[in-house]
C-alpha cells in the first residue's frame, strides 16, 4: 500500500465512468460539430468539404445575423439588468437584519426552477392581448390605447421575449447578491457610516468590491444562460413574427433538423460557443484582477 | 449600530415588491388553471365558479399519462446514476493525486460552459444512425452526460471541505479507497448530495431541448414536450393550457417548496466554490 499523498491508479477508474458519458455526450459531440462545419452536408446524401465556406457565408447570412444581434440583445435582458436589479437589491438592503428571508428567497428563485416550456406558456398568457395582465393593467391606468400583442408584434416582441428572460435571472442574482453582503463584516458598514457616508457612497466603497467575486459569477452564468437560450423562446415566439425573435440555438435547430443545411448549423452553433467562450473568459479576466 | 424604522420598512416594501414581481405570473397561471372551461381571453375571472377538474381534462386531452410516465422513468434513472459517477469522481479529483488531474478537471469543467446547442447536431445523427433515436436509452444517455461537468465540479467542491486527515487516517488503518469513500466521507457529506440530486432532478425533468430532438413517439415524449404540443393545438385555451402547465410543473414546484434550502443554498454556494 502506497503512503497517503503518493501519486494514486486507481483515481483513473473512479473518473472513469464519469468522462465515459462526458466524452460520449459532450466532448465528442462538439468535435464532431466542428467537424461538421467544414463540410456541405444536407444530412442525407454524401457531404462535401467546404473548408470555412460555412463561416464564410454567415457574415452575409441574414438570418444568422439577425440570431447572432438578438443574442447580444438577450444578454442585455437575461445578464445585465438583473444584475443591475440584484445590486440595486443590495445596496439599498445592505446589511441589515431581515426576517423572513426564507419566505423572500423562494419567491425570488422560484423562476429558476421552472420549465422553459411552462415559463414560455405562462408568459404568452401575461402578454395576451385579450385580457392579459399586461394589457390590462396598461388599461386600468388610461394607458388602454398602448395596448398590443406584445409577442406578435415586429416592434416589441423581441422586448417581450427579452423580458421573460429578465423575469427569469433576476431573482437569481438578488439571492446571489444578497447572500454575499450577508459576509461583508458589519464593522465596514459601521466605518463607513461613521465617515458620513451616505448610501451611495457605502455601496460603491463597501458592498460592490466585496461581492465582486458574486457579480462575476452572476455575468457569467447569465450569459451563458442567454447564448443557449432555447426552451422559452420556443415556447413563447418561436423566433416570430419573421425572424424578429430568433436565437443562434433556434436557427441552429432549424438548419439541422428541418432546411438541411447542417454543416452551416454546425458552423453557427461553434460560433456562439466562441462568442460565448470569449465573453465569459473577459467577464472572469475583468473581475479577477485584485483592487 | 441600530437601523432605522424606515430602512427597515422600505427594505421589506422593495423586497416585497420582487417577490411579489417572481410569483405572480406563477400564481396567475393557477388562478386561470381554475377558471370555468368556457371563459376565454386572459382574464382571471372566476364568475363561472372554480374547476380543478381542468387538470383531468388536460391530463386526458394532452395524454399526460404516457409524458409523465416517461419522464419519470427518465428521471429516476438518470438522477441515480449521474449522482452517483459524480460522487466518484469528484472524490477522486478531491482527494486522490494523479498525473494529469489538472487537465482531466480544466476539461470535464469545461462543459459547463459548452451551449448544449453545439452538441445536438451529432447526438441527433448519431442515434438516428445507430438506430436508438425516439428510445428512452436514447435520451437517457446524453441527459447524464451534460450533468457530469456541473456533478463532478460540485462534488470535488463538497469533497475538498472534508478533512483530508479523517480520509489519510482510514487509509493508515487499512481501509480501501472504496471503503473510506461509503463510509467516512460519504455520510458526512449528505447535505451536498442531496442538493446535487434535487438540481439534477429539476434540470432533467426540465429538459425540453434533448427531448425535442431526440424523441417523438407516444411512449418516449416527455412532459414538458408535450406540454409544448399540447399548447401548440390549444393556442387560444388558456385555461386548459395553463392545467397543462401545472402538471407538469407540480413536481418540480413541489419538491423545491420542501427542499428550498438544499436548492438555493447549495445553488449559491456551489456557484462561490
Amino acid at each position: 500500500m502506497s503512503a497517503p499523498g503518493a501519486p494514486r491508479r486507481i483515481a483513473y477508474l473512479y473518473i472513469l465512468p464519469a468522462f465515459a458519458f462526458y466524452i460520449l455526450c459532450v466532448l465528442l459531440p462538439v468535435i464532431a460539430t466542428l467537424g461538421i462545419s467544414f463540410l456541405t452536408w444536407d444530412g442525407l446524401t454524401p457531404a462535401h468539404w467546404n473548408g470555412l465556406g460555412n463561416y464564410l457565408d454567415l457574415f452575409h447570412d441574414e438570418r444568422a445575423l439577425t440570431a447572432l444581434r438578438n443574442a447580444l440583445v438577450f444578454i442585455v435582458y437575461y445578464s445585465i439588468l438583473p444584475v443591475a436589479a440584484g445590486l440595486l437589491l443590495a445596496g439599498v438592503m445592505a446589511r441589515a437584519p431581515i426576517h423572513g428571508l426564507t419566505f423572500f428567497r423562494t419567491a425570488l428563485f422560484l423562476p429558476q426552477i421552472l420549465s422553459g416550456v411552462v415559463i414560455g406558456l405562462i408568459w404568452i398568457w401575461v402578454y395576451s392581448i385579450n385580457g392579459g395582465p399586461v394589457n390590462a393593467f396598461l388599461g386600468l391606468i388610461g394607458l388602454g390605447y398602448l395596448r398590443d400583442a406584445w409577442l406578435g408584434s415586429f416592434a416589441w416582441a423581441l422586448h417581450a421575449v427579452g423580458f421573460i428572460g429578465f423575469w427569469v435571472d433576476f431573482g437569481f442574482c438578488m439571492v446571489l447578491f444578497l447572500a454575499g453582503v450577508q459576509k461583508i463584516p458589519a464593522e465596514l458598514y459601521d466605518a463607513a457610516r461613521v465617515d458620513g457616508a451616505g448610501r451611495f457612497r457605502e455601496f460603491v466603497a463597501v458592498t460592490a468590491p466585496a461581492i465582486r467575486y458574486e457579480i462575476a459569477v452572476a455575468l457569467v452564468l447569465t450569459i451563458i444562460t442567454a447564448m443557449r437560450n432555447f426552451d422559452t423562446i420556443w415556447n413563447s415566439s418561436q423566433g416570430g413574427p419573421g425572424i424578429t425573435t430568433i436565437v443562434p440555438s433556434i436557427e441552429v435547430y432549424n438548419r439541422a433538423l428541418l432546411t438541411g443545411q447542417v454543416g452551416s448549423a454546425s458552423a453557427l452553433a461553434i460560433a456562439v460557443a466562441l462568442i460565448t467562450l470569449v465573453l465569459t473568459v473577459t467577464v472572469l479576466r475583468v473581475f479577477e484582477s485584485p483592487e | 449600530m441600530k437601523y432605522s424604522r424606515f430602512e427597515r420598512s422600505t427594505n421589506y416594501i422593495i423586497l416585497g415588491f420582487f417577490a411579489l414581481f417572481a410569483l405572480a405570473p406563477v400564481v396567475g397561471i393557477f388562478f386561470i388553471s381554475l377558471r370555468g372551461p368556457g371563459i376565454i381571453g386572459g382574464g382571471i375571472d372566476f364568475s363561472a365558479g372554480i374547476h380543478p377538474e381542468n387538470l383531468v381534462q388536460a391530463w386526458d386531452d394532452g395524454d399526460f399519462f404516457h409524458s409523465i410516465r416517461a419522464s419519470t422513468l427518465v428521471t429516476l434513472t438518470v438522477v441515480p446514476i449521474a449522482t452517483f459517477v459524480s460522487v466518484l469522481s469528484g472524490y477522486a479529483f478531491a482527494t486522490m493525486h494523479f498525473r494529469g488531474s489538472r487537465l482531466l478537471l480544466l476539461l470535464i469543467i469545461f462543459g459547463l460552459m459548452v451551449p448544449y446547442e453545439s452538441t445536438i447536431v451529432p447526438l441527433y445523427y448519431g442515434e438516428l444512425s445507430i438506430g436508438v433515436a425516439d428510445t428512452l436509452p436514447g435520451l437517457i444517455v446524453p441527459m447524464i452526460g451534460i450533468h457530469m461537468a456541473l456533478g463532478t465540479f460540485w462534488m470535488r467542491a463538497a469533497f475538498s471541505t472534508f478533512p483530508a486527515e479523517l480520509i489519510d487516517a482510514a487509509r493508515v488503518d487499512g481501509a480501501s479507497s472504496w471503503v473510506t469513500l461509503w463510509r467516512v466521507a460519504v455520510p458526512a457529506l449528505r447535505a451536498p448530495i442531496l442538493t446535487l440530486i434535487i438540481l439534477i432532478f429539476v434540470y432533467t425533468w426540465n429538459n425540453f431541448l434533448y427531448a425535442l430532438i431526440l424523441v417523438s413517439s407516444q411512449d418516449t415524449r416527455t412532459a414538458p414536450l408535450t406540454l409544448s404540443q399540447f399548447q401548440g393545438q390549444y393556442v387560444q385555451n388558456y385555461t386548459l393550457t395553463a392545467a397543462g402547465a401545472i402538471i407538469v410543473a407540480l413536481p418540480v414546484v413541489v419538491l423545491y417548496v420542501v427542499f428550498q434550502r438544499e436548492f438555493v443554498r447549495g445553488t449559491l454556494t456551489g456557484v462561490i466554490k
